[in-house]
């Protein structure tokens, strides 16, 4: 238990998906305008971060590993095809999904559900998962916490950026520059979380 | 023909993939802790971005378009799975540093960006120009911030040490949150060298 509950401090802080390893950074960086739009995009990543990190996991130890499925065969190799092709359908089937039972849900997230494909914070919380060997239960612990570390940044970045708005930056620094030296001094706050 | 040029030099300076059309971020701030990385994720991303480009672009015409981001992010998979068996075959200790990150060259937005941008309404040999040069602009950001970090943070430069005896080696540059300024510095310097390109509001 105590393991779990120090694997999920991990993950939120010192191993922030977005803030540590830069994950997930390019919508991140364009989607923290306003608190809104953070919020729902964030929402949007727990739940599919969380989802495919289980099918993830259930690929990678049923069908890729050598096992009686695939005849003792090591298909590993083939991982971020099957990886990337689960993120993808699973982000599809949720956009029919709630578009049909929860319509205002859907008008709220927008265009970020189909963008989410590609956020490599995804896939790159299902590669970590499989590289350091997770078994079930860490691994949707890790998941679901490292996707709520990342909820937690972008939506701290669009509340620093809304403020930001009544500041006077030099002009060269304006938009994309002073976001980057913000996020670097989010990093390192999130960073003196280490040894928690 | 002037198109093409346009096509090679743009992304070099003016459309930057990684200072201006804010593409490829993440990968970019996580490998540019030493240079021997760095150099091998832009040689990968330079690759695999011309290659991509290239096969979207010969099938744009009869791709449907329902299932046109499976097809491109299965295109992109393939070549990442290539590259990568590459490096585990030929280079394995850079690549496993790099880890997760020849992966995560699939969902690097610069791929599929310029997939989007450009390669769908293309023909094939300016979008192959077109990937190139956008791998070249983005290699060029990293090989600089890369660079600086490694010289100021390890006193050495691809493995070689550059800095004289005694340099007290400078513990951040090289954490994470030091990639973010330097990216941000180099914003600044390119966009008051080229004052068009400062954004407005």
């Amino acid at each position: 238990m105590g393991e779990q509950i120090s694997l999920t401090l991990r993950a939120m802080f010192p191993e922030n998906m977005a803030l540590a390893f830069l994950l997930g950074m390019c919508s991140f960086i364009a989607c923290s305008k306003k608190i809104e739009q953070a919020h729902g995009l964030g929402l949007a990543v727990i739940f599919v971060l969380w989802i495919c990190g289980v099918m993830n996991w259930m690929i990678q130890k049923f069908l890729l590993e050598p096992g009686p499925l695939n005849f003792g065969k090591d298909l590993t190799y083939l991982g971020f095809l099957c990886f990337i092709a689960t993120i993808a359908a699973t982000v599809q089937f949720l956009e029919m999904f709630i578009d049909k039972y929860s319509p205002s849900l859907y008008m709220s997230l927008g265009v970020f559900l189909p963008l989410i494909s590609v956020n490599c914070a995804i896939l790159g919380g299902n590669l970590f998962m499989v590289e350091r060997d997770y078994d079930f239960v860490s691994s949707m612990n890790y998941n679901f916490s490292s996707g709520l570390g990342w909820y937690l940044a972008i939506v701290l970045l669009a509340g620093i950026r809304d403020k930001l708005r009544y500041s006077n930056v030099p002009d060269g620094l304006k938009g994309l520059g002073i976001t980057y030296v913000i996020t670097g001094l989010m990093a390192m706050c999130f960073m003196t979380f280490a040894g928690l | 023909m002037a198109d093409l040029k346009k096509a090679i030099v743009d992304p070099l300076w003016d459309q930057n993939p990684l200072t201006i059309q804010i593409l490829g971020i993440c990968s970019a701030l996580a490998v540019t802790g030493k240079c021997m990385p760095a150099a091998t994720m832009a040689a990968g991303v330079t690759l695999v971005t011309a290659f991509a480009n290239l096969i979207i672009s010969s099938g744009r015409n009869w791709i449907p378009p329902k299932v046109k981001i499976i097809i491109q992010l299965v295109v992109v998979a393939v070549l990442v799975i290539i590259a990568d068996q590459i490096l585990k075959a030929f280079v394995y200790d850079v690549s496993l540093t790099l880890s997760v990150f020849v992966g995560l060259i699939i969902t690097n937005c610069i791929v599929l960006g310029r997939i989007a941008a450009f390669a769908v309404a293309n023909p094939p040999v300016p979008s192959f120009f077109d990937g190139m040069s956008n791998g070249l602009g983005y290699g060029l950001v990293l090989m600089s911030v890369a660079s600086f970090r490694e010289i100021f943070g390890s006193g050495t430069w691809f493995g070689i040490k550059v800095m004289p005896e005694g340099y007290v080696l400078n513990g951040m540059v090289v954490l994470p949150s030091a990639a973010f300024f330097c990216i941000g510095a180099l914003v600044w310097i390119q966009k008051s060298l080229t004052p068009k390109l400062v954004e407005k509001g």
